[in-house]
């Protein structure tokens, strides 16, 4: 549960770890019941719809605006988007 | 003992080619090189809720064609696969990648390091989106305060293209390298401009000892962007793995990144740490089915490759080393067939390319590619030389002309007046006035050193400025001291 937490970048408290352990048990718990049916004769299956080849061609569109792109950015200076230090 | 002799290096790249294509692989944003920081961005660029990715089907012929190149298997089917991970140059916090099933597997390129052929293999080749760019504060990406995101750069199409751990020699593995960008160039899949950052490379390496069968333990050093760069890095981290070894220690597995000012290899992150990426198919992108036609239709406009075209040059009677020369960029190779199309003798062509014009050039930080001299004008240069209209030396002198003016061969031999003289009545005259004027060059020859006569061509060489047909003053001098 901590590392799912850590992955999610989700601080949780002890009492949280012990009621989201719970439910994902239940929810894992659940989900493994389809590894009870048999696949042995089925493709595996990556999407839900059955779509293939949807392309577009190689043509540029407008992009946005500067200003618009870093509108909603919190912190943004010479056009750029700012975020503390990374490693 | 050297670590050298003691440990054979187990080496394998992945290399991230930029596509040429006009527009990003999932949405319409521009390509183009050099733009102002966030002004080819989309709202699908920025990862805004709601947006929705398109793939751009000239990024799939690209990467066909490029497996192709490669001698790689094509998948019938493949897919795009969510790579998910935290770091502000994806705006979505997942790269669009392919995980298990790439649409190109199996392939090699062959390599020649000192005459050795050797097959380095490609494991597989997959596209994905490239990420944005950060701009740090500090001088290094471990001393930054804090980074500027352009997100420009992401979402440009990329090729990944894997090597099996095949090479074990720093050697082996520039000529891999300079052999993956010469490909991708020929077949058009890239501009491969590495100053731009156009191709970048991971260097895996492990060291073993010699005549072992299993690998060491390796580390990945990510993000390299010139073969210089490779080379001194690859040095390290041989001699750091190496002293590791021979003082007992373990190599820990994991990532690091290359500092180029200092020129060491530094730890970004171990083993425990490295990112558990929970790929998963891309719901938002449907699958690709490629079928025989498609990849015929690839095929059909397939250019002549390095290798190929290597093996017409020594076939035209060049040796393996002008062949190898003339085929390093593509717009020699072009350069070469073109000249070659209005004159024939593919050694002399090969001879002055590779010497005079490429002096020029490199005096003039020039390449075959922005050439001043066009290759029509070499050829007809040196079909005058051919003809007899102007000697070798003068050929030179008229190359240089060329150059500096864009003026064609002909005329600048006209107005400079530096035709070869080939009027025997005109040169017989010179001749005599150097005979007459050398007595102990003319009695030297009459005496039996017959090599005196390469003073007296000189003489008459110079008295002309280099213009006369030099077989016709041996002929006339020869004639003329035999009578004396």
């Amino acid at each position: 549960m901590k590392h799912v937490a850590h992955l999610a970048r989700l601080k949780l408290n002890e009492a949280e770890i012990d009621l989201y352990t719970l439910q994902m048990n239940s929810i894992l718990e659940y989900a493994a019941r389809l590894q009870y049916i048999d696949t042995s004769n089925i493709e595996p299956t990556t999407h839900a719809v059955q779509l293939y080849n949807v392309m577009r061609d190689d043509e540029v569109k407008v992009s946005l605006p500067q200003n618009q792109v870093l509108a909603n950015a919190p912190e943004a200076e010479d056009g750029f988007f700012q975020v503390p230090r990374i490693v | 003992m050297s670590y050298r002799e003691q440990y054979e290096m187990v080496c394998g790249v992945e290399t991230h080619v930029e596509m040429a294509t006009k527009t990003k692989i999932f949405c319409g944003c521009s390509t183009e090189f050099g733009q102002g920081q966030n002004t080819q961005v989309c709202p699908g660029c920025l990862g805004l809720p709601g947006t929705l990715p398109v793939l751009n089907r000239e990024a799939v012929n690209l990467a066909i064609k490029a497996g192709l190149a490669l001698n790689c298997k094509i998948a019938e089917f493949t897919k795009f696969d969510r790579k998910n991970y935290f770091y502000p140059d994806l705006s979505k916090n997942y790269q669009t990648s392919q995980f298990d099933r790439p649409i190109c597997e199996n392939g090699w390129l062959e390599i020649n390091v000192a005459g050795e052929k050797k097959r380095i293999g490609i494991t597989r080749a997959h596209m994905e989106e490239d990420a944005g760019k950060l701009v740090h504060s500090g001088e290094t990406i471990t001393t930054s305060n804090s980074s500027g995101v352009d997100y420009n750069r992401a979402g440009m199409p990329l090729l990944e293209i894997v090597s099996e751990p095949d090479m074990r020699t720093v050697d082996e593995v520039v000529a891999y390298l300079e052999g993956l960008i010469q490909v991708m160039e020929y077949a058009g899949i890239s501009d491969c401009k590495l100053e731009q950052g156009s191709v970048r490379f991971d260097i895996n390496v492990s060291l073993r000892k010699r005549g072992s069968k299993e690998f060491g333990t390796r580390t990945e050093t990510k993000n390299l962007n010139s073969f210089s760069s490779v080379r001194r890095c690859l040095e390290y981290e041989i001699e750091r793995q190496a002293e590791l070894l021979e003082s007992g220690e373990e190599v820990i597995q994991e990532t690091r990144t290359w500092d180029e000012g200092k020129g060491v290899t530094l730890s970004l992150r171990s083993k425990e740490d490295a990112p558990d990426y929970r790929y998963f198919p891309e719901p938002n992108l449907p699958p690709i089915l490629i079928d025989k036609e498609w990849v015929e239709k690839i095929k059909a406009t397939m250019p002549e490759l390095p290798m190929a075209k290597r093996e017409r040059l020594e076939s035209l009677g060049l040796s393996e080393y002008d062949a190898v020369v003339l085929t390093a960029t593509k717009a020699m190779g072009d350069y070469f067939d073109q000249a070659l199309e209005k004159f024939d003798d593919a050694k002399t062509l090969a001879n002055w390319m590779m010497g005079d014009l490429s002096a020029l050039l490199k005096t003039n930080l020039c390449s075959f590619a922005d050439s001043p001299v066009a290759p029509q004008q070499l050829a007809t240069l040196l079909t005058l030389i051919q003809k007899g209209n102007i000697s070798g030396k003068i050929a030179k002198t008229v190359l240089e002309e060329i150059y500096n003016t864009g003026k064609n061969p002909e005329i600048i031999i006209k107005e400079k007046g530096l035709a070869q003289i080939s009027d025997e009545c005109q040169l017989e005259k010179i001749v005599l006035e150097v005979i007459s004027s050398n007595p102990k060059s003319v009695s030297d020859y009459q005496a039996g050193k017959k090599n005196a006569i390469g003073f007296l061509v000189g003489q008459v060489m110079k008295a002309t400025k280099g213009q006369a047909n030099p077989g016709l003053v041996n002929k006339l001098l020869k004639e003329r001291l035999s009578k004396e």
